[in-house]
């Protein structure tokens, strides 16, 4: 027994050790990074962060999704240096970060289309900005009603926190009218992520749904969207977010706390130049002006 | 607690003792006492957190509006009405589904099934307690859900029936092994009265096995509907996740959204210190409450069923 007090406490200590040591932290010889939010842009970053650190072997980057509002949370909290967002920050969060000490500064990184997409069984083919705001808000409730086979509208959503959900909501439902009071309808099904949201557009023809462009696999069908009736309808590419005939696209933040200098500026700069030409593989649209 | 006192009595044995082995035990019987106490420690702690962060939300949000109908967090509808009945329509269809289907196997396996099968049953059940809850979700979201959408009619298959069946499934291996311990506990003196009376074995089963182990039943419901009720991961994506008032019998097999999916969906991504963010301690602490309230219930069916002896 005494035996077995002396090992419990020989690994206690030794945990406790292990533990004060990784905390005050030998000099560490690399440059080190944080990069967090947006599961929009995850992917994006990711390719970033790992093209860089194939550039510049002493740079580790670490990237993470969990949504736009995380990473702001963690900016503000000081946690990390990048914070990934698909919306810009609220009144109520640039707030609390002057009140922790630090001015949020936004970079415009890529832009992005959000692609309305159905199931390939579905006839329709294109819609108009109006009406797929009334059936989101749930006036419209069977495809009959937009020329569609006579079916229920299942309507899909990402959850009502991603920065997609905010977008859509402002700019679709409510026309981009910034005192509208347009609301999704409760019966719209709110999907934990993209995935959800392919896999029930895949198999359910009732089904329509919305997510970034990056994310549409091809198994989905892309309705082709017009600002009014009259046309045109436009189907989301990189050459009709650029030449802005495609209704909803939005631009893609990376924010940083203050002005960023040292590795952090070196970053944003390589990112925002010659980082540019990974975005078109992935589904995003490139900033213009960047020579792609 | 019963470690303690165990090594108590040892310790307090010959009086003979080396001082060192004394010593020895003193240092163990603390450390013994110190981390059984420390787990009562953390559970008040972590219940004392769960009371800090969500009683703001009581005070911020009026009742009426708390249970309102209308769950639109981010812009500051904080109606909890379809999260509650959203997750208890889903806990008791499934308990409905499991109820019978687990009592039925459950006297399968201890009254009719040959020894060999129980040898081998037993183990199949307990193995299915262990399936990740992700991938029955994953299962339900790809497999069930198209089945139920085809089969029903319903516009979309992800439902509170859809979700229903997976939670049933999870809840069916705690159901089976708690009902089988009860029928298990049932005297033989009871059974052979039954069959001397002239009853056949069926009649038997269940007019006096099952009646018999019924108090032992009922905590097996309990505690199948608290694994039920506390599910998030299948839950979340089988059921759709809309928040809408569970009304009539069609609602059944119409998406609904429970209170475990809201917290998971939503804490990730809520700003710290917000309404919203107290508001989903606000719904754990519901739910802590309905999960108690189930949990006090089964124990005092287990409770009743001491006292009685007889029937046990």
């Amino acid at each position: 027994m005494l035996a077995v007090v002396c090992l419990s406490a020989a690994f206690i200590a030794g945990c406790a050790g292990g533990r004060s040591g990784k905390a005050t932290g030998a000099p560490q010889p690399v440059l080190s990074l944080q990069n967090t939010g947006s599961d929009t842009l995850v992917n994006l970053a990711l390719a970033w962060a790992e093209r860089y650190m194939t550039l510049r072997p002493q740079v580790r980057i670490s990237v993470t999704g969990g949504g736009s509002g995380t990473g702001i949370a963690s900016l503000i909290n000081g946690t990390i240096q990048i914070a990934n967002a698909s919306r810009e920050m609220s009144a109520e969060e640039i707030a609390q970060a002057r009140k922790n000490g630090i001015e949020p500064v936004r970079f415009t990184v890529a832009l992005d289309a959000i692609a309305v997409v159905e199931n390939p069984h579905n006839p329709v083919n294109g819609l108009t900005l109006g009406q797929i705001a009334s059936m989101y808000v749930g006036a419209v409730t069977r495809w009959s009603a937009i020329g569609g086979e006579d079916r229920p509208v299942v309507l899909l959503s990402r959850e009502s926190n991603s920065g997609t959900y905010v977008y859509f909501l402002e700019q679709v439902l409510r026309g981009g009218d910034a005192k509208g009071t347009a609301l999704f309808s409760p019966e719209t099904l709110l999907m934990p992520s993209s995935e959800g949201i392919s896999a029930e557009i895949r198999q359910n023809p009732n089904a329509i749904g919305y997510d970034g462009l990056g994310y549409v696999t091809a198994d989905q069908k892309m309705i082709a969207v017009a600002r009014t009736a009259d046309g045109p309808y436009v189907l989301p590419s990189a050459r009709t977010v650029l030449d802005k005939s495609y209704p909803i696209s939005r631009p893609l933040y990376m924010y940083t706390a203050g002005q960023p200098t040292g590795l952090v500026r070196e970053y944003l700069d390589w990112v925002r130049t010659d980082g540019q030409e990974l975005v078109t593989p992935l589904g995003f649209v490139p900033l213009a002006g960047s020579g792609q | 607690m019963s470690n303690p006192s165990t090594v108590k009595t040892r310790a307090s044995g010959p009086t003979r003792l080396r001082r060192r082995t004394r010593v020895s035990e003193f240092a163990l019987e603390t450390l013994i006492r110190v981390l059984g106490f420390s787990t009562i420690g953390f559970v008040l702690l972590i219940f004392l957190f769960l009371l800090r962060e969500g009683l703001p939300a009581f005070f911020q949000v009026s009742p009426a509006a708390l249970f309102s109908t209308h769950w639109y967090p981010t812009y500051g509808f904080f109606g909890t009405l379809p999260l509650i009945l959203g997750s208890l329509l889903v806990t008791l269809l499934a308990i409905v589904i499991a109820l019978p289907l687990g009592v039925a196997t459950a006297v399968f396996v201890r009254e009719v099934a040959p020894q060999w099968t129980r040898e081998i049953l037993k183990p199949v059940i307990e193995v299915l307690a262990g399936v990740p809850s992700v991938v029955l979700g994953f299962f339900g979201m790809t497999f069930v859900a198209p089945l139920v959408r085809e089969v029903l009619g319903a516009p979309t298959g992800l439902t509170a029936f859809s979700g229903a069946l997976i939670l049933a499934y999870m809840a069916l291996p705690t159901i089976i092994t708690v009902a089988e311990d009860a029928l298990d506990s049932v005297p033989r003196s009871l059974r052979d009265a039954g069959l001397a009376m002239g009853a056949t074995r069926w009649q038997t089963i269940w007019r006096v096995v099952v009646p018999g182990a019924r108090s032992g039943i009922l905590t097996a419901v309990m505690l199948g509907m608290g694994r039920a009720i506390g599910e998030t991961m299948a839950v979340m994506m089988v059921t759709g996740n809309a928040a809408v008032m569970p009304t009539s019998l069609v609602s059944l097999f119409r998406p609904i959204r429970t209170m475990t999916a809201t917290i998971a969906a939503e804490m990730g991504e809520v700003a710290r210190g917000s309404t919203h963010y107290h508001m989903l301690f606000g719904i754990g602490i519901i739910l802590f409450i309905l999960t108690f309230l189930i949990n006090l219930a089964a124990a005092s069916a287990i409770f009743q069923k001491k006292r009685k002896g007889g029937l046990r």
